[in-house]
């Protein structure tokens, strides 16, 4: 032995080292991302179980439902689903909290299906630094479809835009003479249907709006708007407000007599909340849209889709109300994210997730409004594009006229 | 204050009689709250980033509450509208950082002075108010705090908010991110334990309390009550606006649903959990407020608040006057035991903030006596 033999045997253990390195790392290269082993999938959704918000908790309520029926059957591609959900409160930084808790500490491979536009806008630039799926957000607002700014983030509903294109469309189509009168919540959930809505009139079709008027949450009510509308001439009544409101301006229209044809946002279209308060006599001939059925409406009731909704509901989610349409939300989203595991296949990665959710072509889903389809491309982030008109008559919503397509309205 | 000052008299003359104890007494203090500094120092090197970023939260809680303290406890003024304050700060943090481009370290600063003319400003015609009319003319604060947010959309971004980025780590420290949030927050919260201390035994302080204990008393010794008062609920706002500048930041965005109305509430749970008439309570309202929501939605999905109202009310049968001041009587005896002390005085180290003989008065104030 001697210092020659030290210096060849020193680098030469160096080389073991490093080799035993790779060795001990290579399988981690080859192993799935975080949150996938060989028998589950962990994956976490936030939503308000608890505060103002919290009747949207449902959500994710139902998305566990329908977990644990794939689940009973075997999982997907032998991997289960463990869904973990915690309650966001509707507050962002508690939102924030809850969604490091699901990346870090829970090692989750997606969040999926989250409510909320203030909540998801406060996790939106972490995830996408962090390059974890912040998979179909469940609101309305445009800028979930951002795949250059924000790769992995991606949302499903329709948006506010293409809702207000929507009633656009109908209008230059089917009313010539309209004269038109919007009133719209003074915040970025009302102008963004306006935005939509001008957009679909067009630079011609912008004239025929003869008044704008705007409320804020705070206004005790809306009566002295609807007055003003009503004499401003209007034939033609865009009504873009919550429930409250919306319930206010459908029964203070009919009082003093003002009859225009109305189109109701669909924010607002439930028959329970909004309609029944404002009166079902007052609320006939409303025009809205829809994208997911009415459980309540009795020409679904014998779909194998739906019945197979009422079995999950009833079986894993005894609390929950079926017919509540926050409940038929959660459930598609889960039907949604597990038809984008499956295209995933055998490589159910972070990356692969985005790309399948970003791959979808033509997919069907039981509770959407048949003949809607969901199409996804690497520059279309806009999973559900597709509305139906429905009108009110007086017990129901009944589809009328056609599917609009919104992706072929804009730009 | 009558009783806490002969306390302090009495302490003086043990001291005299028996330096060697008053010495030990010394270090035993001094010891702990090393100790604790220490393992806050330490912590990071054990928790994970998501860990260190719940604490950095507490913290930040904590410098809100010490403000609440400063205000209900020591001035007797009750306030359900501190989340006005906290959401003050934020924004201004978050609008000075993202639209005109200022360092996030001169902004904290910004914050909480603007905070301390907006609460000076308010405690003025506050001064009218007494009791349980401050609490609701305070509630009107919480709950128009939203909605004034999301009017001035084109400051505030309306209810999209305003999304910031993190403090950079400076001067190429070895740390990331969290842990330098941590640090930073933990930095402002000794400060601020420091600053808090300081105001309260001083003569200020006094000042404080005699107003708290007996208006018209205090008037006739020569405290300017008015001035007081609205000084107090200034040096409230500037505490709990700093510590919405840092929350900000922290969470890297602001929205108007970020200060509605529970924020105001939990800061008041916080702060009665913790021990109003404490300076150590802000702590351990702040832990309250950060763990206690998130364990006992792990105890039931469905009703996360009705688990915490159950552990708000027992926490109130068991402690009524608070975590710190059930702490302080077992730190007495410990004392009572290792230095054999006899008289404890009541302001030697901000541990001792005088809470157990603050029991009687903490309950007036809060009954806003």
């Amino acid at each position: 032995m001697g210092k020659a033999n030290a210096r060849k045997t020193v680098p030469a253990a160096g080389w073991a080292v490093m080799l035993a390195i790779v060795l001990a790392v290579a399988p981690a290269w080859a192993a799935q991302d975080e949150g996938v082993s060989a028998t589950e999938v962990k994956i976490g959704s936030l939503e308000p179980y608890s505060g103002s918000a919290s009747s949207y908790g449902a959500v994710g309520i139902a998305m566990g439902a329908y977990f644990k029926k794939i689940n009973g059957e075997g999982g997907v591609n032998g991997r289960k689903i463990n869904y973990i959900t915690y309650d966001s409160a509707y507050s962002p930084p508690r939102m924030v909290e809850m969604a490091r808790r699901l990346v870090e500490q829970d090692h989750v491979l997606a969040i999926v299906g989250s409510i909320g536009t203030p909540v998801n806008t406060a996790i939106w630039k972490y995830m996408n630094d962090r390059k974890v799926p912040q998979l179909f957000v469940t609101t309305g607002a445009t800028k979930w479809g951002d795949p250059k700014g924000h790769p992995w983030t991606i949302g499903w509903m329709p948006t506010y835009q293409s809702e207000g294109r929507v009633y656009a469309r109908y209008i230059l189509d089917h009313i010539p003479d309209a004269k038109i009168g919007i009133l719209y919540q003074n915040d970025d959930y009302g102008k963004d249907y306006v935005v939509g809505f001008k957009d679909g009139l067009g630079e011609k079709g912008r004239k025929l709006i003869v008044r704008e008027q705007t409320y804020e949450t705070s206004d005790p009510t809306i009566d002295s708007q609807i007055v003003n509308l009503k004499n401003s001439g209007a034939n033609v009544f865009f009504n873009v407000t919550i429930p409250k409101y919306a319930s206010q301006a459908i029964k203070k229209a009919y009082e003093i007599g003002w009859h225009p044809v109305h189109f109701l946002n669909n924010v607002s279209n439930s028959v329970k909340i909004v309609l029944e308060p404002a009166g079902l006599e007052a609320s006939k001939g409303l025009i809205t849209t829809e994208f997911v059925i009415d459980p309540a409406d009795p020409r679904y009731q014998n779909e194998p889709g739906f019945k197979e909704y009422m079995a999950v509901m009833r079986e894993y989610d005894p609390q929950g109300d079926p017919y509540d349409q926050f409940n038929v939300w959660g459930y598609t989203v889960a039907q949604l994210f597990i038809r984008t595991l499956k295209q995933c296949g055998k490589d159910v990665s972070r990356a692969n997730l985005m790309r399948q959710a970003a791959n979808l072509h033509d997919l069907r889903l039981p509770l959407l409004i048949p003949g809607i389809v969901i199409n996804t491309s690497p520059t279309d982030f806009y999973p559900i594009k597709q509305l139906h008109l429905a009108k009110f008559d007086g017990k129901r919503w009944v589809l009328f006229g056609k599917l609009y397509d919104t992706s072929k309205m804009h730009r | 204050m009558a009783t806490a000052t002969s306390k302090r008299d009495q302490g003086a003359v043990a001291g005299g009689t028996n330096a060697g104890q008053e010495r030990r007494l010394f270090w035993l203090r001094f010891g702990a709250l090393a100790f604790l500094l220490a393992a806050a120092c330490a912590l990071p090197f054990y928790l994970s980033n998501y860990q260190l970023f719940e604490f950095s939260q507490a913290f930040i809680y904590a410098i809100a509450l010490l403000g609440l303290n400063i205000l209900i406890g020591y001035n007797g003024q009750i306030s359900l509208g501190h989340g006005a304050f906290y959401a003050l700060g934020g924004y201004t943090t978050a609008i000075m950082t993202t639209r005109w481009g200022i360092h996030y370290g001169w902004t904290i600063a910004a914050s909480g002075l603007l905070s301390l003319a907006a609460g000076f400003l308010f405690g003025l015609p506050a001064l009218r108010f007494e009791g349980l009319y401050l609490a609701l003319a305070t509630l009107a604060l919480a709950l128009a705090t939203p909605q004034v947010l999301k009017y001035f959309d084109t400051w505030t971004g309306g209810s999209q908010g305003i999304v910031l980025d993190k403090p950079p780590v400076p001067l190429d420290l070895p740390l990331n991110q969290d842990q330098y949030l941590y640090y930073l927050s933990l930095a402002i919260l000794v400060l601020a334990l420091i600053m808090a201390w300081n105001l309260l035994r001083g003569r200020v302080g006094r000042a404080m309390m005699a107003i708290r204990d007996n208006p018209v008393a205090a008037e006739t010794m020569g405290v300017h009550n008015a001035l007081y008062k609205s000084l107090t609920f200034g040096v409230s706002a500037l505490y709990t606006g700093i510590a919405g500048s840092l929350g900000v930041l922290a969470v890297t965005f602001a929205a108007p649903d970020t200060f509605n109305v529970f924020l105001s509430i939990d800061l008041l749970a916080g702060s009665v959990v913790g021990g109003v008439v404490s300076i150590s309570g802000a702590i351990f309202g702040a832990l309250f407020i950060v763990f206690v929501p998130v364990y006992a939605q792990q105890i039931s999905q469905a009703a996360p608040w009705a688990i915490l109202g159950v552990f708000l009310i027992a926490l109130m049968y068991l402690m009524p006057n608070g975590c710190a001041s059930l702490l302080h009587r077992l730190w007495g005896a410990l004392e009572k035991k290792i230095a054999g002390a006899s008289a404890i005085p009541a302001d030697l180290t901000p541990f001792e903030d005088g809470a157990a003989e603050e029991d009687q008065r903490s309950a007036r104030a809060a009954s806003g006596d």
